[in-house]
């Protein structure tokens, strides 16, 4: 099986918190990342992702070494808990710069941007601004512009902790239903027990800055982390 | 009952200070209609007014460009070594009086200043000349350039975090990452600052009485002033007021339309970073921008420091007029802000008790009235009633129009401190029968000390820093330290304005941190 992720003597230093990662993830996985508060799983993103350079250790993404790799040329996409999209820029152009940082579009890429949004339910939104949007509305808008990005990894820094347990069934079953049709690797930080086992296939146990336990989502441990 | 009286009792008191206010304007107002508009439209006037205009547009847009080069460049590097200096060297410009720094200009870019002498170092013979637009336009910079670039870094810092993330996530370059980020910021900003800009070149008095050239670089408040003071002809003065405050009436419309800049900062400022910047052209490029906006902004602040020290100190003191003029400068700064403070409790112990909204409303245009009525109409209404002015009465207007000048910034620090304060304790003093003097004395002073303290320093170091309101009553019998300053460099004793220039300087600035508020102190303020 190809390996989406694979960390291989990971080391980082930030003040007095060190961090060690080592961590292999088969492609189209979906992982949900869980520990406590300050354990590190934001910084593990923040390696793969490229806003932090490891000390020492290897960072393999879709098999390629990302050293020196700058953030926007990685494999990856990331949506946030909240200000995914640039509140001064119409839902169109935010999704748009998935397609094109720049903004150069052709029909083709017109069309794909506004067809993403009908799949995540937002068709005829195009013109709308961020503030005009209920929180639901804006990480659905933040999953269209992966879809159009189509990176094969997904990092998602808990993106239904700002919602109502109604919007989260609803945003997660969306998630769920992207993954089966993209086959995307997921990892998603979540505090949700519940959630996790619900969407992921597999866990990963984040403690003290090192991965403490992972494996199949059926054995994640009961403990609810703060 | 008890505590109802003493709600009403801030009302009468927030009246009392309104119609002192309203009172002042309108009775210098009055003798303005009286000798009403002699002089009309003529080609001076459209001279004066042009110029006005022009040289307070061309500083705005040069303070912008400039000021948002620098935001551009130090918002990059959330982090680097000697960033919050960077940051409070930019508030430093507003501390420093006018005139003070008119000196440092001068001293920089005068005929036998730095400038000249790095120019005739190289066998550039030819002379700069600083006097007329040149001198006004450096003078105007200096001071508002660090004041853009302050505001638009604070609008650039504001943004989410995750906004920087997503950006190099989704790779924006250098060019997309203006265009759709840093630039919206930037734009929803400007209208404020640049209308901000604006308004303080538009009315500036001491820099263009200063570096102006002659009758080709005069803009309408030193109009009015030279009116009154060498050609005495009230009629002319009258009418020139009456366009002033035209002028001001329409920027401050124009002002109104758009928010206020905000300088607060984002709250998650320590987790803010940036993730482009990490070439060696874009560091070398921030770093030029900073270094230039350093020399550019911190030449005139060495040259007052370095001309100071080397000045007659033993020779100024030996002087009674340097004796004099410091005892009135204390004096009139000290009336002043204890004015300035009355002033600005009392308008917003009744801002915050009174629910009427025209009250409110009124409260709020009295303490801001000066914008729209600057020092030279006040004082040029009440020179005309005064015919001169002679004896005690000039003191006395000085120090109420220095007050007045003071009352918008010290309402800006204390009546968000006052709001949260008075929310927070007026049950519970109620609920003790604490009222009047005795919940002055026990609840209100204490817990406000802190803003009332900032709100008297800062009156207190724009009234000894100021020319404005003095220039039409100082003279022989009437000095001041901005005044003798003024004196000696028109007399050319420049190292007698040396010392005195330096010793206003520093006496200001201290004054002025003492009476800014820190963003430590802000957050604890508005708490």
């Amino acid at each position: 099986m190809t390996r989406a992720i694979e960390l291989s003597g990971v080391g980082l230093t930030l003040g007095s918190h060190r961090f060690g990662f080592d961590l292999a993830v088969p492609a189209g996985v979906f992982v949900a990342v869980t520990g406590p508060s300050g354990s590190g799983k934001s910084t593990l993103f923040n390696i793969l992702a490229g806003f932090e350079t490891p000390d020492v250790g290897r960072v393999l993404l879709n098999g390629e070494d990302m050293a020196g790799v700058p953030a926007g040329k990685r494999p990856v996409s990331l949506v946030f808990q909240d200000n995914n999209l640039f509140a001064h820029l119409d839902i169109f152009t935010n999704v748009a710069l998935g397609v094109s940082p720049s903004l150069s579009l052709d029909g083709a890429a017109r069309a794909s941007v506004s067809d993403a949004l009908s799949r995540v339910g937002l068709g005829g939104f195009e013109k709308r601004m961020p503030a005009t949007l209920s929180g639901g509305e804006k990480q659905r808008a933040a999953f269209a512009r992966a879809l159009v990005r189509k990176r094969p990894i997904m990092l998602l820094d808990e993106p239904f902790a700002a919602l109502d347990p109604e919007l989260r069934h609803q945003m997660g079953a969306l998630l769920a239903a992207l993954h089966r049709d993209e086959g995307f690797t997921v990892l998603m930080i979540t505090h949700d027990p519940d959630e996790a086992r619900r969407l992921a296939d597999r866990f990963v146990l984040i403690e003290g800055g090192h991965v403490a336990r992972e494996g199949a989502i059926a054995d994640l441990p009961p403990v609810r982390h703060p | 009952m008890d505590a109802r009286r003493g709600i009403s009792g801030e009302r009468w008191g927030g009246a009392l200070a309104l119609a002192f206010i309203l009172g002042f304007v309108a009775l210098a107002l009055a003798p303005l209609l009286r000798f009403g508009g002699a002089g009309g439209v003529d080609p001076q006037l459209v001279g004066v007014l042009t110029f006005t205009l022009w040289q307070a547009a061309l500083s705005t847009l040069l303070s912008v460009f400039f000021g948002a080069a620098v935001a551009l460049s130090v918002a990059r590097r959330p982090h680097f070594r000697g960033r919050v200096w960077l940051l409070r060297f930019m508030a430093a410009p507003m501390g420093l009086p006018a005139l003070a720094a008119a000196f440092g200009v001068l001293a920089i870019w005068g005929r036998e200043g730095a400038f000249n002498s790095v120019l005739s170092f190289f066998g550039m013979g030819t002379k700069f000349n600083v006097y007329g637009m040149t001198g006004i336009l450096i003078a105007h910079t200096f001071f508002n350039i660090p004041l853009a670039a302050r505001l638009f870094t604070a609008a650039l810092d504001r943004f989410p975090p995750t906004y920087w993330k997503l950006a190099a996530n989704l790779g924006l370059g250098r060019i997309s990452l203006f265009r759709l980020v840093e630039g919206p910021a930037l734009m929803a900003a400007l209208p404020g600052v640049a209308g901000l800009i604006f308004m303080l070149c538009a009315t500036s008095f001491t820099l263009v009485l200063t570096l102006g050239g002659g009758p080709a670089a005069t803009t309408l408040e030193v109009a009015i002033y030279q009116a009154l003071k060498f050609d005495f002809e009230p009629g002319r003065a009258v009418f020139l007021v009456l366009v002033q405050v035209v002028l001001t009436g329409l920027v401050l419309l124009f002002l109104a339309a758009f928010p206020t800049p905000a300088e607060e900062r984002s709250p998650q400022g320590a987790q803010l970073r940036r993730f482009d910047g990490g070439s060696s052209a874009s560091k070398l490029w921030d770093g030029t921008v900073i270094l230039v906006f350093l020399l550019f902004c911190g030449a005139p602040f060495v040259a007052i420091l370095i001309d100071g020290l080397r000045a007659d100190f033993p020779h100024l003191l030996a002087d009674p007029l340097f004796w004099r003029a410091l005892a009135t400068s204390a004096g009139l700064g000290l009336s002043a802000a204890l004015l300035a403070l009355l002033l600005s409790w009392l308008i917003a112990m009744a801002r915050v008790s009174t629910g009427s909204r025209i009250f409110a409303g009124g409260l709020d245009a009295g303490g801001s009235l000066i914008l729209l009525t600057p020092p030279i109409v006040l004082s040029t209404g009440w020179f005309l009633w005064l015919k001169g002015g002679s004896g005690f009465a000039p003191y006395l207007l000085v120090a109420i129009i220095n007050a007045l000048m003071a009352l918008p910034f010290a309402l800006r620090v204390l009546q968000p401190a006052v709001r949260s304060h008075v929310e927070r304790t007026r049950r519970l003093s109620e609920s003790l029968g604490l009222t009047g003097l005795q919940r002055l004395r026990i609840i209100d002073a204490p817990a406000l000390s802190r803003p009332l303290l900032m709100a008297f320093f800062f009156a207190l170091s724009l009234s000894l820093g100021d020319l404005g309101a003095v220039a039409l009553f100082g003279g022989e019998g009437f000095v001041t330290l901005p005044w003798l300053i003024y004196a000696r460099l028109g007399s050319y004793r420049t190292t007698d304005a040396a010392a005195l220039t330096l010793i206003l300087a520093v006496v200001c600035m201290v004054f002025a941190v003492l009476g800014t508020p820190s963003e430590r102190r802000q957050e604890e303020a508005g708490r």
